[in-house]
């Protein structure tokens, strides 16, 4: 059974922020409008994390794109009352839209802050072009429900019916997410975390990895590799 | 049975606001409905349109309605433990105070169980936790511990009832009042048998709701503790919220009993001893509330872990300063003084401590909920802010609003003070306290 897991490159991230399109389109996340992204109420399951040291002129900013981190013992469903959060045999977390009751207990719990809550019905807000663009194989999110990051698992999906029918296995390094394939500088490596073959496996045994929030013992899925501390 | 006369009977000012209804009265329930109709039109929005009508946010996703939920579980802690604990330690001065509580109790357990459902996105699906309800959510134990409470506690305020139905139900012509009143009595006529099932049913209600209202408050906090999230993940929790719940649930009590003593001239029942009494248990709740805020604070403070200090300073000296040091002071630094003083433990006193210590328990909860979601742990990148929107002020109105209906409405249906427990007092206490006086006293009685 595999392990999926991603291995982000810092060193290599020039946090031009691709992947966070990506996955907007990827995923239907909704665009919203400006009033509403000022309340804070923007939905981006892919996230540019920054972080500035000093003062100018000897400031620095770090960038950490941070997705669902995939946790091996999420808190998030932990505490969900009605199993709409949920860990699967291959390790992805996913979220049961039509039975979450919206009480946004996992959002409250998750300490990435990787879960978001649909404030309005974001999708019937979309104009009818963004809405023509629709990927078919990811459900639209109705209001009151929390969604966040899944991994791309609908591609995964379809390459299982895909490798089915043609009498064989997912092929490593077949399944991969929008994000890690539209990154320009390859900094994003997704992968098999349990097959010693896989890129992404064979990076998080380097001396760079880390993962975030390590003490919390949420044991992410998410690696990220740098050299700066 | 003959009719008797209720103006006749010894406690007719209790049964006054029953039989005759003042003009004052329908002025007060039209806007007190006014008040919950507003409340209610604004939930309708909010669920036409979408939490979005709300001021909550990201990473602020819990807000005023879960504030509200604390609150109002807390409150109900005034009624029935207080009833039970003084029925149970045979405090004499109990009398009229009893039933005044567990209405309190009641009536918010029920409006604290509704603010959890105005705060979900899909209410539609509340039978999902039935249907898949996962037991290892505190959410779930929430759910089971207060259902628990709102039984238990409905059983234990209506039992004593009993008899007062049928002083009732003698004194009504006919008509509906004498079909609810007498099938509420359930043929109650004080027969020797009849009294000692009453008082067994109660004693053995009073010493099962005890425990059962400590689980509440302790389940309620274990929704915030039973996270990760800087200072809320603390043992001290269960009991920080078991006191501050009976501490508000105190002060609650005595503003409703100060309220009813004037409008229904209770004067000769609700006495100055009964302010000063209940002043002294919540002189011991200031107490300890201020030790439990203490040990909580300084242990976070003194740990000095990075993200529980950023969302400490935050209440320190931050954004949430005014309401951190407001609520210190609305709940230690006026009560305390007012109810330490034996010459300010008065009537007037203890309501005005009450008021300033509802307010500080309101914003104990504000300030325990915001500023830990405000400061996530990736806290690089998003700071929370927060402010109510009009849709959520309006449904706090109406839940407090809903409050006062539910207990004016009740007060119209039953006597507030047990007429029973009242006459009870005055005809056999003497004997059994004098009993009980001789019993223990040493030279005074015999040992058996």
């Amino acid at each position: 059974m595999p392990r999926w897991g991603m291995v982000i490159d810092l060193d290599k991230c020039t946090a031009c922020q691709a992947c966070v399109v990506a996955c907007q389109e990827e995923n239907n996340v909704p665009f919203i409008e400006h009033e509403e992204f000022r309340k804070s109420r923007a939905i981006s399951w892919m996230h540019m994390l920054s972080e500035t040291h000093g003062e100018f002129p000897n400031a620095e900013t770090q960038f950490l794109p941070r997705p669902c981190l995939q946790c091996d013992n999420p808190p998030c469903i932990k505490v969900c009352p009605v199993r709409a959060t949920y860990i699967n045999d291959e390790g992805i977390v996913g979220q049961v839209y039509g039975r979450c009751i919206g009480c946004r207990f996992c959002v409250a719990g998750c300490p990435y802050t990787a879960k978001y809550f649909n404030w309005y019905p974001y999708y019937e807000w979309q104009p009818e072009s963004s809405k023509r663009r629709t990927n078919p194989d990811v459900s639209v999110r109705p209001k009151g429900v929390v969604e966040k990051c899944t991994f791309c698992h609908h591609r995964l999906m379809k390459l299982k019916d895909k490798a089915a029918l043609e009498g064989r296995s997912v092929r490593e390094g077949e399944f991969t997410t929008a994000c890690s394939d539209v990154c320009p500088s390859k900094a994003i490596t997704f992968g098999d975390l349990d097959n010693p073959e896989s890129k992404a496996a064979q990076l998080t045994a380097s001396p760079r990895a880390f993962t975030l929030l390590k003490d919390l013992g949420t044991k992410p899925k998410v690696v990220f590799l740098t050299e700066r501390k | 049975m003959a009719r008797t006369d209720w103006r006749k009977e010894d406690d007719a000012v209790l049964m006054k606001p029953i039989f005759e209804t003042t003009k004052n009265y329908y002025i007060l329930v039209a806007v007190l409905v006014t008040l919950v109709l507003w409340g209610l039109i604004s939930y309708i929005v909010q669920f036409n349109s979408g939490l979005g009508v709300t001021g909550m946010n990201f990473p602020v996703s819990w807000a005023f309605y879960i504030i509200n939920f604390v609150f109002f579980i807390g409150i109900s802690h005034a009624g029935t433990l207080i009833s039970a604990i003084l029925r149970l330690s045979q405090a004499e001065w109990r009398r009229p105070v009893t039933r005044i509580a567990e209405v309190i109790t009641v009536a918010v357990l029920g409006i604290g169980g509704m603010n959890i459902l105005i705060d979900l996105g899909r209410p539609d699906r509340i039978l999902n936790m039935f249907l898949y309800g996962r037991y290892q959510s505190p959410l779930l134990w929430d759910a089971t511990s207060i259902t628990a409470y709102l039984t238990a506690s409905s059983v234990y305020l209506y039992i004593p009832m009993i008899p007062d139905m049928a002083i009732l139900r003698d004194n009504c012509d006919g008509g509906w009042r004498k079909v609810l009143y007498g099938t509420l009595a359930l043929g109650w006529i004080g027969t020797e048998r009849q009294h000692h099932v009453l008082e067994r049913a109660l004693a053995m209600m009073a010493v099962l709701v005890v425990p059962v209202a400590v689980s509440v408050h302790t389940v309620v906090s274990f929704v915030f503790s039973m996270t990760v999230q800087p200072m809320w993940h603390s043992t001290i929790f269960g009991p920080y919220f078991v006191v501050g719940a009976i501490f508000s649930g105190t002060a609650m009590l005595l503003i409703v009993m100060a309220v009813l003593r004037k409008v229904l001239k209770l004067e000769d029942y609700l006495q100055p001893i009964h302010f000063n009494y209940l002043g002294l248990i919540m002189l011991v709740m200031t107490i300890l509330w201020f030790y439990f805020t203490g040990a909580e604070y300084l242990t976070a403070f003194y740990g000095n872990e990075p993200d529980e200090m950023r969302v400490f300073m935050s209440k320190w000296g931050g954004p949430y300063s005014p309401y951190f040091w407001a609520m210190v002071i609305s709940c230690f630094f006026i009560p305390l003084p007012i109810l330490a003083i034996n010459r300010f433990r008065t009537i007037k006193g203890t309501v005005i401590a009450s008021v300033f210590i509802c307010i500080g328990m309101w914003l104990e909860r504000f300030i325990i909920i915001i500023p830990t979601l405000a400061n996530p742990r990736l806290h690089q990148y998003e700071h929370g802010h927060y402010a109510p929107s009009i849709i959520e002020i309006g449904i706090m109105v109406g839940c407090f609003a809903l409050f006062a209906l539910v207990y004016v409405l009740f007060s119209k249906l039953f006597p507030m003070v047990s007429i029973t427990e009242v006459r009870e007092g005055r005809d056999d206490t003497e004997n059994i306290v004098l009993e009980r006086l001789r019993r223990y006293t040493p030279g005074k009685g015999r040992l058996d």
